[in-house]
């Protein structure tokens, strides 16, 4: 009988977009010898069609925990994007100037208001410093408000970067640090066998004392293989894209963004479908519409592009961090805020991974298991 | 530095204007091409930046051809024909929203 040789690598990784690459950086940074299995370019692919928010408000009604993890976030990424830069030389274009959520009516004010008192007064809260602001006070800041806005909610440390190029970042970094990156690897099956893993896809045989699942939604199909619990609900979101202009959105908002390269997006929806495929004229209208309200001068910008993408969704909305107990070395990450939380994936995760545990006290909300504590209805089949 | 190749000549004359003076293209020419004949550069500015931009890819990937054509700012001048009456115009300030 072939003896099981030595494991080739001490992290495999399952899943290559903003998720995966930014706890495989942290975990090549730490020295470990890292390899990242990757659909290829037709995989439905999250990191390539996000908003690229790094945003706070919001975050964490139901789960204080969540709400917390999403500031500390927030909080480590100026100094996450200096390493990126420090490494790569390429600039990720980070801002925290503040962001804000607009209401076009009175009666969306008051569901706005009600829902950051909600989240303001939950047990175990953090201080997002979240503030509703009337009319005035917000055209001070963003003077080019429509008419129809009347007041909404603004949180100083919301912020916004360029995802493509925090993409593009983590992957020199990884090539930089020696990681091994293996696109075209569709995983399809994983095995422990005498405490490694074999990971199993239609190429090749990959063979690692951990495994990390960070490969989005199909974390749900994965997860199983190693005892661990994913239950997911992808959603559908679709944007717009304009013409570049002269800056001249200073905040970004939660739903209309200008990049620093000038370009204004905006994304204002959210459908239960899977496919990518075929966008609907009446969603793009009427977030063309909402937009317009918000930011009259939209109006005479060209729309460039458009797209529609998958997000990335637990069946809660909250993240999953989970550590398998049936196959040890077993880990699992799945989120929707890939680049929120690209800081604590790659500086907080990746540390815990590598040190083989993932720490009880911080991350036990995010287990995977308060899925299965509920009732039986719940449950996913 | 830019010349026409004389393989279309038989195509018919159109009559437009660039930054007021008037021009005389080929049917079938392009925005883009038209500016790099009449080798006026920059073309723009680049709306971020500052920098100046001039037609590059000429097949609507790169957005360097970016003329109002009409009064409309920021058109891909690489995609669009020279029509008779039409106005061009560089684009010599950033761009600006509502402008």
């Amino acid at each position: 009988m072939k003896s099981i040789a030595a494991s080739e690598y001490d992290c495999a990784v399952v899943g290559g977009g903003l998720l995966g690459a930014s706890i495989a950086w942290g975990l090549a940074k730490l020295g470990q010898r890292v390899v990242i299995l990757d659909e290829g370019d037709t995989a439905i692919r999250a990191s390539r069609g996000n908003f690229a928010l790094v945003w706070v408000q919001s975050k964490g009604l139901g789960m204080p925990e969540y709400a917390a993890w999403t500031v500390q976030s927030s909080d480590a990424w100026t100094g996450f994007a200096g390493q990126l830069r420090d490494q790569t030389g390429l600039d990720v274009s980070f801002e925290r100037p503040g962001g804000f959520h607009l209401c076009l009516s009175e009666a969306e004010l008051d569901a706005r208001s009600l829902q950051m008192k909600r989240l303001h007064n939950q047990p175990g809260g953090v201080d997002t410093r979240t503030v509703m602001m009337e009319r005035p006070e917000i055209a001070k800041m963003l003077p080019h408000i429509g008419p129809d806005v009347v007041g909404g909610s603004f949180c100083p440390i919301d912020g916004h970067v360029n995802s493509l190029r925090l993409f593009r970042a983590l992957h020199v970094g990884l090539a930089q640090f020696g990681a091994a990156y293996l696109p075209n690897h569709t995983v399809t099956d994983i095995r422990q066998e005498q405490g490694v893993f074999r990971l199993i896809s239609d190429k090749a045989e990959v063979r690692a004392a951990k495994v990390i699942l960070a490969a989005g939604n199909a974390n749900l199909h994965l997860a199983p293989l190693v005892g661990l619990h994913a239950p997911m609900l992808p959603e559908r979101g679709q944007i717009i894209v304009t013409e570049r202009v002269q800056p001249f959105l200073k905040h970004p908002v939660v739903t209309v963004r200008q990049t620093d390269e000038g370009t204004v997006m905006i994304g204002d929806s959210r459908e239960e479908r899977t496919s990518p495929e075929g966008m609907t004229t009446p969603i793009t209208a009427m977030m063309a519409n909402r937009a317009v309200r918000m930011f009259p001068i939209l109006a005479t910008l060209n729309v460039v592009r458009s797209w529609a993408a998958i997000r990335v969704m637990t069946q809660d909305g909250f993240p999953i961090y989970d550590q398998s107990t049936t196959h040890p070395g077993a880990f699992l990450a799945c989120c929707h805020s890939g680049v929120t939380l690209a800081s604590n994936h790659a500086l907080t995760i990746a540390p815990m991974i590598a040190a083989g545990a993932l720490d009880e006290t911080e991350l036990t909300a995010f287990s995977g298991r308060r899925f299965t504590r509920r009732s039986d209805v719940s449950q996913v089949a | 530095m830019f010349r026409r190749l004389p393989d279309k000549t038989d195509a018919g004359v159109v009559n437009f204007t660039i930054n007021g003076e008037p021009r005389v293209g080929r049917r079938g020419d392009t925005v883009a091409a038209v500016l790099l004949l009449s080798a006026i550069s920059p073309t723009r500015v680049s709306a971020v930046s500052g920098e100046p931009r001039a037609p590059y890819c000429m097949m609507g990937v790169c957005f360097e051809c970016l003329v109002t054509i009409n009064d409309i700012g920021n058109r891909q001048g690489c995609l669009i024909e020279v029509t008779n009456g039409m106005r061009i115009k560089t684009q010599t300030t950033r761009r600006e929203a509502g402008a």
